[in-house]
């Protein structure tokens, strides 16, 4: 099958690959660039753990192919930490909320709560369950991920005030 | 919400403290089996079974050979020749297991045939390509027939579809029968569910033929896994390496892939390269032989006008699927609390094990026990409406008192330890029960149905699995046991290993904070590693709610013995006795002279590097390891079949809040409380996590997951969009209360909590239930209790 030569941005930089044309978006970033924090859980779009921000919204990456991100931007778990490798205030808030446990889901729940906590700055308990209701984890039952979430947006109003 | 533990003051135990493997997780850092890049790795994928049953009558595997980028097509004939089959916990050597069918499909996704090619894409491609004849035959699905009626067989050389079936008596259970005034008989039924991690099952298997090294990195819960590849592949087991670094993506038992490695290794051997083999969604529900019970109970209870419990008769027909593996062995463990947290006489049980042409089932979460304390729990309501008492008041006059352990239960189990009463009065008192009936009415009052549950159970934790003895004397076995090496270097640094894998339960964090503990050292700096098999000391691996028992006792004996190590090399530089010496901190001084003194690199330092200053005849280096037996294990059942089972017994209770739909028949569940004791908790946080997670995953087993089948046997819940898991919209937020009654049987006094929640969130959420419904007298004792279920009972009700 021949191969289409396509340029993405992730995490800030150029990336460019030769992928086949069927093949998903999941599958070029962990097999092509070794981007492996974005997980495969369900390839049909239920379980969320592929979860990654595609110019600034939370997409599955499974129900896309690669092609179609074409000159877009996208965010992994990856590119979280900031520049020099520091974790986000989100990321410290999982660990210090122990918002999970075997690790699989945690890339897709910190991406779905990245994009609420950009979109809405103080969500209450029930938003932030709606806004990882698309991501499923089997470990925690969600509390201390929801935990987590209010611990960020409560930092960041600290940090605010 | 944790109350204050009344335990030694520890300064890393039981305290707030981040764990160590999240921070790989939170950065995208985690190594999990599909992350494992081999040079030179070639991909497989696997072709189903459409049949329930069927006899192949021939493999075309021409054409997918012919397409670019395949290499190997595999057939089961091929494979069966070169390969022996696979471990059964039963004794049935006429029921013959290999990863690819041999001549027979016994269940609709059973694998045919596999395809190695250069991508997953291809492989899938290749896989469509084989042209399969089948001859299609009827199949054995309901369990119920297996027993007296003729059906086709799933094993013909066995025989018969009925596995094991075997009754037990402890006690004089007719005599307290014909002593107890009142009976209830009842029917409860647990629905074939499973854990269903996020991440499927994977493995990578490379061969190396001069080293004649097997290397498998693999999504794996088992124990045995590399006795099992060795045997399987008939080569010794020291030239099989399981990279037990993998991180697992979730597994509650079920990460079983035996299956997958034998056909994935066999293939790396054969072809010369690297292969790996992840299942997809779809492979992992059908075929994947990762369902999870499928259990009919039938149970007599006899009891006083109190309401106390003398007797029980449990009857419970297990269906296993196709292949049993280990499955058969979950009717076993559950006899180490088979009558739950409460004081009965005498028990009579007679388990039953079937296959069927169904996927295989695998242990999950509590191996067995889950459903069991669902049924027990079912009779604990019947009991109460029999003689219209309360509910919690019926638990409190059964349940084990404070001053009776250690508890000798009729099948020999011994309760370690407890204060039930206390958890159990803690659990209404949080949910300030009264309030919460207050709140039901308030709901009933407005036309709503709803209900309040109550249930209190066990969780037997430390997996000595002597019971497998009573399934199968030739599985003679006492032990089972766990082990760490810990060694410190010259410049002070401490490295422990661990010989198993992890899949969620914060191992490093576990062995890191009681090392720490022990050594007085911070844990932080303390680095735990997973030892590959070639390496590593002997392991059962992380089942049976063990870890903490066993390798958390194996790390306080091996910590201690490196300080009494350094001690003495302390005592002999200083010129002392050994106890002459105190130990704080990480300094060495001479009781009563604070300023002789060593420090914790000084000794390091003479360990390692100064023959001169050592004690004569001492070993030199700083390293201990430990290999620790189950606590209170060790012997074979007695004539009476009486043998102690798991070492320590964690307590819960659980009281939820629903409200059901009366129009569509949804559950909401809108509080969820639970007190929990589980001794000292190593990591609050990790323990909190275990407990809400497993609530969560009970709550799916109660009200929405199911692998259903027609009744011709065909799966009709391959993805997630007919298997619901519960999202965070459903399960309701928990409020946890600890309590801490520490064991006698381990080091710091820690129990098990890996099982948890999901123990008792099953019977407490039917409770609830069918609390909602008693005003219609409606009463379903078959899980899941979904929507549709509700509705169709009330309308029934209705019309």
């Amino acid at each position: 099958m021949s191969e289409m030569e396509i340029t993405l941005n992730v995490n800030g930089r150029n990336r460019t690959v030769s992928v086949p044309p069927r093949m998903t978006l999941v599958d070029c970033l962990r097999d092509m660039l070794r981007l492996t924090g974005t997980h495969v859980g369900c390839e049909h779009g239920i379980c969320g753990a592929c979860s990654v921000m595609f110019d600034g919204e939370p997409v599955r990456s499974c129900l896309m192919f690669a092609v179609q991100a074409e000159g877009h931007k996208i965010t992994t778990v990856e590119g979280l930490a900031d520049d020099d490798g520091k974790i986000s205030d989100l990321q410290d808030s999982f660990w210090e909320c122990h918002a999970m446990q075997c690790g699989y889901c945690t890339p897709g729940m910190l991406v779905a709560s990245q994009a609420l906590l950009a979109e809405n700055p103080n969500p209450d308990d029930n938003e932030i369950r709606e806004a990882i209701s698309g991501n499923l984890c089997r470990c925690t039952g969600y509390q201390q991920i929801v935990e987590a979430v209010k611990m960020t947006a409560q930092r960041r109003r600290a940090v605010r005030s | 919400m944790t109350e204050a533990p009344t335990l030694p003051n520890y300064r890393y135990v039981s305290r707030k403290r981040r764990t160590k493997e999240d921070r790989r997780f939170i950065t995208g850092r985690g190594k999990f089996v599909a992350d494992v890049f081999v040079p030179g790795m070639k991909h497989v994928a696997v072709l189903p079974s459409p049949h329930p049953r069927a006899n192949i009558l021939s493999i075309d595997s021409s054409a997918a050979m012919a397409l670019p980028g395949v290499h190997y097509v595999l057939t089961g004939d091929e494979l069966a020749a070169e390969t022996n089959s696979l471990f059964h916990g039963l004794d049935l050597p006429n029921v013959v297991w290999h990863p690819l069918a041999v001549g027979m499909t016994r269940y609709a996704g059973e694998w045919v045939a596999a395809v190695v090619a250069d991508s997953r894409y291809i492989a899938e491609d290749a896989a469509e390509l084989i042209e399969v004849e089948y001859e299609s035959l009827p199949a054995a699905v309901d369990s119920e027939k297996m027993i007296d009626e003729d059906q086709p067989l799933v094993h013909p050389a066995h025989g018969s579809n009925v596995l094991f079936r075997k009754t037990w008596e402890w006690g004089p259970v007719k005599d307290d029968f014909a002593s107890m005034p009142h009976t209830v008989s009842y029917r409860a039924r647990w629905g074939r569910s499973s854990t269903v991690p996020i991440e499927t099952f994977g493995v990578v298997a490379k061969w190396d033929e001069i080293t004649e090294i097997m290397d498998v990195w693999a999504s794996i819960q088992m124990p045995q896994y590399q006795d099992q590849i060795a045997s399987a592949l008939r080569m010794p087991m020291n030239n099989v390496r399981v990279h037990n670094d993998v991180d697992v993506g979730g597994s509650y038992g079920v990460k079983r892939g035996i299956k997958h490695t034998i056909l994935v290794s066999y293939l790396a051997k054969r072809l010369g390269f690297p292969v790996r083999f992840i299942e997809d969604r779809l492979d992992n529900m059908s075929g994947g032989d990762a369902h999870g019970p499928d259990r009919i109970f039938d149970i007599t209870m006899a009891f006083d006008d109190d309401g106390v419990i003398r007797s029980m008769k449990i009857r419970a027909l297990d269906d296993v699927g196709a292949y049993p593996g280990r499955a058969p062995l979950q009717l076993g463990k559950p006899m180490t609390a088979l009558c739950g947290p409460y004081r009965v006489n005498s028990i009579e049980y007679e388990a039953i094990s079937v296959t069927s042409n169904k996927t295989g089932q695998v242990p999950v979460r509590g191996f067995g026990q889950s459903p069991t304390n669902f049924a027990i729990e079912t009779g604990l309501e019947r009991v109460a409406k029999y003689l219209g008492l309360d509910r919690v008041e019926v638990r409190a006059r059964n349940l084990v008192r404070k001053d009776e352990f250690p508890w000798k239960i009729p099948p020999g189990s011994l309760y370690d330890s407890g204060d039930f009463h206390a958890v159990l009065e803690s659990a209404i008192k949080t949910s300030d029960w009264d309030d919460l009936i207050a709140r039901r009415d308030a709901l009933r009052a407005e036309g709503k149905l709803a209900g309040v549950g109550i249930t209190t159970c066990l969780e037997p934790g430390g997996g000595n699995n002597i019971f497998e003895y009573l399934f199968n004397p030739k599985l003679e076995i006492t032990t089972f046991v766990e082990s760490v090496l810990i060694k410190v270097e010259p410049t002070g640094a401490i490295t422990a290993v661990m010989c198993t894998t992890t899949s969620g339960q914060g191992h490093e964090t576990m062995v890191s904070t009681i090392a720490g503990e022990e050594l007085e050292r911070d844990p932080d700096t303390i680095r735990v590693v997973h030892g590959d098999s070639l390496e590593a000391l002997p392991t059962r691996s992380p089942v049976a709610s063990r870890m903490t028992i066993v390798l958390g006792t194996a790390t306080s004996n091996a910590a201690r013995e490196i300080k009494a190590k350094m001690i003495t090399i302390a005592a002999h530089d200083l010129g002392v006795e050994k106890d002459q010496i105190e130990y704080a901190d990480g300094e060495f001084s001479v009781r009563g002279q604070p300023e002789r003194k060593l420090l914790w690199g000084d000794v390091c330092h003479i360990a390692h590097k100064q023959f001169h200053r050592m004690p004569p005849g001492h070993e030199l280096g700083l390293q201990a390891y430990s290999v620790q037996q189950v606590p209170g294990a060790g012997q074979l059942p007695n004539e009476k079949n009486e043998v102690p089972l798991y070492p320590c017994f964690s307590f819960q209770a659980h009281v939820p809040l629903v409200e059901i739909d009366p129009d569509t028949g949804k559950v909401k569940i809108h509080d969820y409380y639970i007190a929990h004791d589980c001794g000292t908790a190593i990591n609050p946080d990790i323990v909190r996590g275990m407990i809400i997670g497993g609530v969560a995953h009970g709550v799916g087993a109660a009200l929405y997951e199911k692998f259903e089948y027609d009744p011709d046997g065909q799966l009709l819940a391959g993805t997630f969009v007919d298997y619901l898991l519960p999202s965070a919209h459903e399960i309701p937020p928990v409020t946890d209360i600890e309590h801490c009654t520490p064991s006698p049987m381990t080091s710091l006094g820690q129990k098990g909590s890996g099982e948890g929640g999901y123990l008792g969130a099953p019977a407490a959420v039917a409770s609830a239930v069918n609390d909602a419904l008693s005003p219609y007298d409606i009463e379903i004792n078959e899980l899941p209790i979904r929507a549709r279920d509700i509705e169709a009972a009330l309308y029934d009700k209705m019309k």
